[in-house]
């Protein structure tokens, strides 16, 4: 222990934390809860929720965790009586008000109110004889929908929008027990990081329009994933009901985007959800696509393969994972002449007040993923040169017409296609396949940080992935070497990630740094 | 002297002894009256010495907490290099309170002095004077002795030729009680909502614009051009009770008194002379039923209580209650007290700043509940529930805003039982003047 | 508030109110600080603070809209809707209604035609509010007719000094 270290007890679990160390943080690596509303790590605390007073011993008073800095040799107690006493007292305040309408809200089931009432609340209101006060639904913003009487003034909407996203677009109206958080009239919380303040809402006060009424918190299915909208890598939740995306949150990561992410990429999972995919491999059968079942259609592909000595060139979409972009890439081996991803560009939109955190103008998730594992090409230069190329590889890309047009010049191509894309007429092969919420695998942001996203819904009909049609074709030209029959296996295939498994990236990702130290 | 009355023989006038002389307030008129002798002899001090006369002066904080000036001017850190400021509350908002209205009505040039004085004790240029945005008269009349004392000289760049810079600027409130709690004076100051802010870090550390800063009552600093000038020892033994408790304090006795009005008294003076005596006592055929001696926010005092109170900070102390700021509210018989709770507790309903959830909404609720006890529908239970809530108000909060409504409310509770009950038909109905 | 209206707004700072507002800058290390100061030159130069002028306002501060509104709708002595010409507070805190405030107050509702607390005269006279304590309270009853305080209101002393404001 140095000198800059200091040991509390809390709860009778005695901790070492740094000096300055406040004791909500230091509670949690005692693995102690202190219940909170105004607290949040992204967030300073202005200590008004009252909710996280604690007993320190020697204190003359309760301590509010938040702001309460650790000393040397002090005991605190979370749940002795005093503190659930002055807990009780707190939720029984807010809730004179509260229209207690959780049937109808959104946040129940994933309220910090319901929650903590739930926990350590009255079970009845002493309140009933007075009317609650009440106040019209109000539109914020374009996906933003505020509910005041829910509303239990935390402010972390307005420390957001004026600490973190720097527009402080939202304030506190009024005083004493008619304050409410307002808006000019002439002005929408449409920051491009907006929609953060609906994560950062502890109860249903500030809604997402989008997410209204679509589902019950309990039936979701949360799945830890990597927003496939930019090079940032921005680290989310997919929430699914019965296999179908309804949302995507933020999921923290301090070094990647901390507690939050955009609203475009919040926005963006209409995709994931689309019904007309291709559900089984199709073989071109002279004008027409017949479907086959997955060994008619890797022997054909391995064949082509085998075919193209003039060259392959392979074609990738920014969601393309690294397990896919290396099979395919090996697949091609030796004849590969040319790989490129298509980058859709944007305009970047930095959240405000943190370095190294935006919505970047490169709106391909693996373009570094991409580049490690080889793939180097400029997209214009590759598709001017695809007359005459013996054989295409198209993976998981939206082409323009321009690209359509230049596609006809190949003699071959293989389509790997979540979604048919009918403009494709010289397609020898339509491989169906899973997106990147259907699929595990790693994407590596812009700055060389390789992350995990794990499959949130089911595959439809034959859709696989594309490294396994990929490396199941290389096995058939592989003269007996066997093909990975998992991501990991695929992943670990790759020599751009020699020595890092999975199980080393967990899920907070590796840098190029740290991945080099763990192969050392 | 007991303004608006004529002075009062057992009075000790020291800060009103011009009070109602129109003359005092303009520059020469106070230098007629041995105005900024103190400044220019405090001009040639070291800050430390200042400092250490108030400090053995023993004056306290005459804004309410009663804090040691000398020691809490201590606390600004030296040689810093940063900037420091000096904030004078003259917010005064406390229900019963009205003396810092006096002071700056007629010996604005005595606020300006102690405020320049303070202000070299803590090498800070500059001084905020906040002042009350109701109090739109003391407002002129400080402006216009600002502009005097700019004109003349004293304040500027180059203080009464001393090389030094002192500059004064008032800065007007706009209706919020809280504002006179000293870090929501300071946010307020900054153009913010006047909400109070947590400590530490404290003003002196980070105060004002994030500088060190000390924030003093109107009447604390008013009282050190006469400490400079006739020395702490004097001062010190202008004392009647505790040594704890010297010099001067403004009472301004309000309510129920033959004369209500600002007196000065030594500090122990006793308390039932100055209601009986300095103020004339009761109207005529009423008896003293409570006081609230130091403005609306400290407890309840009953009559038993009030009989051998020492008028300090020690003495209310020991009778349950606070000197406060010297806002002194007298009731008689005719009182419906709970009335009057009710009045305060809608007071500090209407001022809580919206932050601290337990006042916010426990403010609000102590309010409808008390009105419905006087509406004669409430529970023989809401009585306990009162006490439950005003419990959850102390010491729960930022500030001490929820405090104050609770502590009227349990001591009345506590010591006038009679009359809640009489509301809740569990024994005859008392008088109910004022409602 | 249609964009023709918004049109027709003309800005309180030119002029003689923005030289007032140019000669407080010193005053303070920063903008922001100017809050009050400058909400108290709209006030009056248009009597109550309209939307418009809190855009105006946090425009020259560098603040934004909803910033200077929450600090608007915290200090109540700036009025967010428009009043009578005279604006008349009352003070009915405990100290003053225990010594008879409220007759006070309902004695300025009746001579002013208000009709009631908050509301203003139909000839757009008076406005007369409740207000907790103006701080006089030995001087029952203190009232605050726009920027004059005075002490000592009776009701039989109302008309006299209602008359004194056309």
């Amino acid at each position: 222990m140095t000198d800059a270290m200091v040991s509390v007890t809390i709860d009778g679990v005695p901790v070492q934390v740094p000096k300055g160390t406040m004791i909500i943080d230091a509670a949690k690596q005692a693995g102690v809860l202190v219940p909170h509303y105004c607290y949040h790590p992204a967030l300073p605390s202005p200590a008004v929720c009252r909710m996280c007073l604690v007993e320190v011993e020697k204190a003359p008073k309760l301590m509010p965790a938040c702001v309460t800095a650790v000393a040397d040799g002090q005991v605190v107690h979370v749940g002795s009586q005093l503190a659930r006493d002055a807990r009780k007292a707190v939720l029984e305040f807010l809730l004179i008000n509260h229209p207690l309408d959780c049937p109808i809200c959104d946040q129940a089931g994933e309220c910090e109110l319901q929650d903590f009432v739930y926990q350590e609340g009255r079970s009845g209101t002493r309140y009933s004889d007075y009317a609650k006060r009440y106040a019209p639904v109000e539109d914020f913003g374009p996906d933003v929908l505020y509910v005041p009487n829910r509303c239990i003034l935390c402010t972390r909407c307005v420390r957001f929008m004026d600490s973190v996203a720097g527009d402080a677009v939202l304030e506190v109206y009024d005083r004493g027990d008619r304050a409410y958080i307002g808006i000019d009239a002439e002005q929408r919380l449409d920051h491009p990081w907006a929609g953060n303040v609906v994560d950062l809402c502890p109860v249903g006060s500030l809604i997402s329009k989008d997410f209204l009424h679509k589902a019950r918190a309990w039936d979701l299915d949360k799945t830890p994933s990597i927003c496939p909208g930019c090079t940032q890598g921005c680290n989310i939740t997919v929430d699914t009901r019965d296999s179908a995306v309804v949302r995507l949150r933020p999921r923290p990561n301090l070094d990647v985007n901390r507690h939050f992410i955009c609203d475009t990429g919040r926005a963006d999972y209409r995709w994931m959800n689309r019904g007309d995919r291709v559900e089984a491999p199709l073989i071109r059968d002279g004008d027409r696509f017949q479907a086959c079942d997955w060994n008619v259609a890797l022997d054909r592909i391995a064949a082509l393969v085998l075919q193209a000595e003039g060259g392959i060139v392979v074609l990738a979409g920014g969601r393309a994972s690294c397990e896919s972009i290396g099979w395919l890439l090996r697949v091609a081996g030796e004849r590969n002449r040319g790989a490129a991803m298509k980058v859709p560009l944007g305009e970047e939109a930095p959240i405000g007040s943190i370095p190294n955190l935006a919505l970047r103008r490169e709106r391909a998730a693996n373009l570094e993923g991409g580049r490690v594992l080889g793939m180097r090409s400029e997209w214009r230069d590759t598709m001017s040169q695809l007359q005459g190329a013996a054989l295409v590889l198209v993976a998981d890309v939206e082409l323009d017409d321009g690209d359509i047009a230049a596609l006809a010049g190949a003699r071959r191509v293989i389509h790997f296609a979540s979604v048919p894309d009918p403009r494709i007429t010289t397609a020898d092969v339509v491989v169906p396949i899973t997106t990147m919420v259907e699929e595990q695998g790693v994407y590596v942001n812009r700055d060389g940080r390789a992350q995990r996203f794990l499959p949130a819904r089911s595959a439809p009909g034959m859709a696989r992935p594309i490294w396994w049609a990929a490396a199941q074709a290389w096995q058939r030209g592989s003269g007996g070497r066997r093909a990975p029959s998992t991501a990991a296996e695929a992943f670990g295939a790759l020599d751009a990630f020699a020595g890092v498994s999975y199980r080393d990236l967990g899920f907070g990702g590796m840098t190029v740094a740290q991945r080099e130290s763990a192969t050392t | 002297m007991g303004y608006p009355h004529p002075i009062h023989p057992r009075e000790t006038p020291v800060l009103s002894t011009h009070f109602g002389e129109t003359a005092a307030r303009t520059y020469a008129g106070w230098v007629e009256r041995g105005g900024y002798i103190a400044l220019r002899r405090a001009l040639t001090m070291l800050p430390d010495d200042i400092v250490n006369e108030v400090k053995a002066s023993g004056l306290r904080g005459r804004g309410g907490a009663g804090f040691a000036t000398g020691m809490k001017w201590s606390f600004m850190p030296k040689d810093d290099g940063k900037p420091h400021y000096l904030c004078c509350n003259a917010d005064e908002s406390e229900p019963g309170t009205f003396k810092d209205r006096e002071i700056m009505r007629w010996t604005p040039h005595a606020l300006i002095e102690g405020c320049a004085i303070a202000q070299l004790a803590m090498r800070a240029e500059t001084c905020y004077i906040y002042i009350r945005g109701e109090f739109t008269e003391p407002y002129r009349i400080m402006e216009m002795a600002v502009a005097e004392a700019y004109a003349a000289g004293v304040l500027g760049p180059n203080a009464m030729g001393s090389g030094k810079r002192i500059d004064v600027v008032l800065h007007r409130g706009a209706g919020a009680y809280i504002c006179g709690e000293e870090t929501a004076l300071m946010n307020s100051i900054e153009g913010r909502r006047g909400n109070p802010r947590i400590k530490p870090p404290f003003p002196a550390v980070a105060g004002l614009f994030g500088k060190p800063t000390t924030i003093n009552n109107v009447e604390t600093l008013a009282a050190v051009p006469a400490i400079i000038n006739r020395g702490a020892e004097w001062y010190s033994t202008l004392c009647l009770g505790n040594p704890k408790s010297t010099g001067t304090k403004l009472i301004s006795v309000c309510g129920h008194v033959q004369r209500p009005g600002v007196y000065e008294i030594t500090l122990g003076f006793p308390m039932k002379d100055l209601i009986y005596d300095l103020c004339g006592g009761m109207r005529p055929g009423r008896t003293l039923k409570a006081v609230i001696p130091g403005g609306s926010s400290v407890p309840i005092m009953t009559p038993e209580e009030v009989e051998d109170c020492v008028t300090d900070y020690e003495g209310i102390v020991a009778k349950g209650s606070m000197l406060g700021s010297g806002g002194m509210i007298v009731m008689d018989d005719s009182t419906d007290l709970v009335y009057q709770i009710m009045r305060l507790a809608r007071f500090y309903a209407h001022e809580s700043c919206a932050q601290c959830t337990n006042c916010r909404e426990g403010t609000a609720w102590t309010t409808r509940i008390l009105e419905r006890i006087l509406a004669r529908e409430a529970k023989p239970s809401d009585l306990d529930l009162l006490l439950e809530l005003s419990d959850q108000m102390t010491g729960r909060t930022i500030c001490v805003l929820s405090d104050s409504c609770a502590a009227p409310v349990v001591s009345g509770i506590k010591k006038f039982r009679a009359d809640f009950d009489a509301y809740l038909g569990a024994a005859p109905a008392v008088a109910m003047a004022g409602v | 508030m249609t964009a023709s209206h918004a049109a027709a707004y003309e800005p309180v700072f030119t002029g003689s109110v923005l030289a007032k507002l140019e000669a407080l800058y010193p005053r303070y290390p920063d903008k922001r600080s100017l809050l009050l100061p400058t909400l108290w030159l709209v006030q009056e130069a248009r009597g109550w603070i309209p939307e418009d002028a809190v855009r105006e306002v946090a425009e020259k501060l560098d603040l934004t809209a909803a910033y200077v509104r929450g600090v608007v709708t915290f200090y109540t002595m700036y009025h967010t809707h428009p009043v009578g010409r005279h604006f008349i507070q009352v003070c009915t805190t405990s100290p003053c209604g225990m010594c008879g405030s409220e007759e006070v107050a309902r004695a300025l509702v009746e001579h002013t035609g208000c009709g009631d607390l908050g509301a203003t005269s139909p000839d757009g006279r008076f406005t007369v509010i409740e207000v907790e304590c103006l701080g006089a309270c030995g001087f029952v009853t203190p009232i605050l007719i726009d920027e004059d305080f005075i002490e000592s209101v009776t009701p039989e002393t109302v008309p006299a000094i209602l008359a004194r404001y056309s």
